[in-house]
């Protein structure tokens, strides 16, 4: 759910930012520890939504980004079973994102890697991460510089979807494209 | 024919200040040929008041909770003896009893207490085992803990695990957000103390060979990180923070050494890290997925899960180098080694038509026995006695944790009151 409100988020962050925003997603989370006595009081408000946010002071320029029509609005790819391999079907939309990344080239993107639930945590959080690498190699073939493309895995510990069933799984096994 | 009974530890009912059952133990499935014992109350010296703690209550949870004892119970004992030479030998042996535990609880004039007890064999007429323990008030229920597994020790032969702790993740769902904690709690779900929230993701949980430090992987930077924290300071070091993955901590058996899962080279592979000095040293070089790395027991070897041969299967690699050996071949998706406290057995998640349950390999010839039969059961991790395994099934009341031991016979549910709880990991023998 959060996923999808975040990529609103982006997304909005976009269309008012101009193409130049870079979109900080590093921003550390809040931590509680608590183990200590003292719980630890750096502990601040949850940074979720401020972390991709952009400074919007500016309204200039509608993205080809934000235009439904576009292969552009394919900001998810997803895979089959226990498979990195990029299906066909998403082949112009990565031809698309490619392009418009050797048009900005101080524009980055996070490629966000996923598995479903199934089977170990780890190998799915390896898992995650060769999704995410197939997209990122195919990008580099069409000519994107490596420095534009981060790759982050999540692997099955931020489901889109809580189901625990075959239509589940098929939203969860995925890559999401974020700018 | 399976004996199907229940056992409900009284979890919220009872929480006092000091303890919190969070997690709710039953037994789903107990043994046949379970060994008849009655624990009889303890005495408690200043007869005037109420006894300060039931030893006997968390001693009999304890050994029902093990599958392998039929705890007589509180209603049926014929008698109540607080020594040796109040014992009616014949009352019990005429209900066929074989085993009873008698005790006291002192005060002593420090105010701390002084427990004893004494484990007789019904028919022989004699001790089996007698001790005397001095306890803080604090300490009474670990007490309680360290008698159930001198009890379990004399009677099965095999050490006992129930004055040992376990870690685990909980995940709650609070609105939108989900809410991850790091928590240990003894392995009676008791005293549940959470070393860790945080809004963003909290897998693998590692402890260290002395129980006195974790070490886990957090998502609170945006990406995957290896901390170790001390478990009574709080203190946590972030030890691992590359580019890519950084996960699957593993401690070496002697404590000084990290085996772990990075992809800063390009893709995952093993790495061992010297917590001395952080140097790191790359064990596997292929361009599959490596991951999960666990220590076999000696300390000599490493255990890890590999697509390298098609789909993910186990393989086992010597300390010093050289290649992987595959050593599952047992079906198509094996994953998540464990080495068995005695080295002989490896406990994995294995796929069966589509469903994931807890497996035993067998090191000595390859087989692979499967303990449980749901359908996303994941995260095995042996009991220190080698007896249990707890492991994390989903069910339509989302992520429990259960065990089961060894040879399949006996099963364990452990539910949370509220919100998902996984990846349990046992943790040592306490010292």
């Amino acid at each position: 759910m959060s996923i999808r409100l975040l990529l609103v988020i982006s997304l909005t962050a976009m269309l008012f930012g101009c193409s130049s925003d870079k979109v900080k997603d590093d921003a550390p989370a809040a931590v509680e520890d608590l183990s200590s006595q003292q719980a630890n009081a750096g502990a601040t408000e949850d940074t979720n939504a401020q972390a991709y946010g952009s400074d919007d002071d500016s309204t200039s320029g509608f993205s080809q980004l934000d235009d439904p029509q576009s292969p552009l609005s394919v900001r998810v790819i997803y895979f089959e079973y226990d498979s990195s391999e990029i299906r066909s079907e998403y082949r112009s939309a990565i031809e698309a994102h490619a392009a418009y990344l050797n048009q900005n080239s101080d524009t980055t993107i996070t490629l966000e890697g996923h598995a479903d639930e199934r089977g170990s945590r780890e190998y799915n959080l390896a898992l995650g991460e060769r999704r995410a690498q197939s997209i990122k190699q195919q990008m580099l073939i069409l000519g994107v510089s490596s420095s534009q493309i981060r790759l982050v895995s999540y692997g099955e510990e931020r489901p889109s979807v809580d189901g625990h069933d075959d239509a589940s799984w098929q939203q969860n096994r995925r890559v999401e494209i974020l700018y | 024919m399976k004996v199907i009974f229940k056992i409900y530890i009284a979890g919220l009912m009872f929480v006092s200040l000091q303890t919190h059952a969070v997690l709710d133990i039953k037994i789903t499935q107990g043994i046949e040929q379970a060994l008849p014992i009655a624990i009889v109350p303890f005495s408690w010296s200043q007869a005037s008041s109420v006894t300060p703690f039931d030893l006997s209550k968390v001693i009999t949870d304890d050994l029902k909770r093990s599958g392998r004892f039929d705890v007589m119970d509180e209603l049926d004992l014929p008698q109540r003896p607080a020594n040796f030479d109040a014992i009616n030998f014949n009352d019990w042996r005429k209900l066929g009893m074989e085993n009873i535990l008698i005790g006291n609880l002192m005060l002593t004039e420090t105010g701390d207490y002084d427990v004893s007890f004494r484990l007789i064999d019904v028919y022989r007429g004699k001790q089996i085992a007698g001790f005397r323990i001095p306890a803080k008030p604090n300490l009474l229920r670990r007490v309680a803990h360290q008698i159930s597994d001198i009890i379990f020790e004399k009677l099965t032969g095999t050490a006992g695990a129930f004055d040992t702790r376990v870690a685990y993740i909980t995940v709650k769902k609070i609105k939108d957000k989900k809410i991850h904690t790091l928590q240990i709690a003894d392995a009676d779900g008791y005293n549940a103390k959470i070393l860790l929230e945080s809004p963003e993701p909290l897998l693998s949980p590692s402890w260290s060979p002395d129980g006195k430090k974790i070490a886990y992987v957090s998502f609170e930077g945006r990406n995957s990180a290896i901390y170790i924290q001390d478990i009574l300071t709080g203190k946590r070091e972030r030890v691992s923070a590359y580019e890519g993955i950084n996960s699957a901590p593993s401690w070496s058996p002697e404590g000084s050494r990290l085996a772990m899962t990075l992809s800063k080279d390009g893709n995952t592979e093993i790495y061992i890290m010297s917590l001395h000095s952080k140097k790191l040293k790359r064990m596997t070089v292929h361009g599959g997925i490596d991951t999960e790395p666990a220590w076999s027991p000696d300390g000599r070897k490493l255990a890890f899960t590999s697509d390298r041969s098609g789909g993910p299967q186990i393989y086992e690699m010597d300390i010093r180098g050289g290649d992987p050996k595959r050593i599952s071949f047992d079906g198509k998706y094996n994953a998540r080694p464990r080495y068995s406290p005695d080295g002989r057995y490896i406990s994995l998640v294995h796929a069966v038509n589509g469903s994931y349950r807890i497996g035993l390999l067998d090191l000595s010839n390859g087989s692979i026995n499967t303990l449980t039969d749901a359908k996303l059961d994941e995260s095995p991790s042996f009991a220190p006695n080698g007896g249990m395994i707890i492991y994390a099934t989903t069910g339509v009341r989302g992520a429990q944790l259960a065990a089961v031991s060894v040879d399949g016979r006996i099963h364990q549910r452990l539910g949370l009151q509220q919100g998902d709880v996984r990846e349990p990991v046992w943790g040592p023998f306490l010292k």
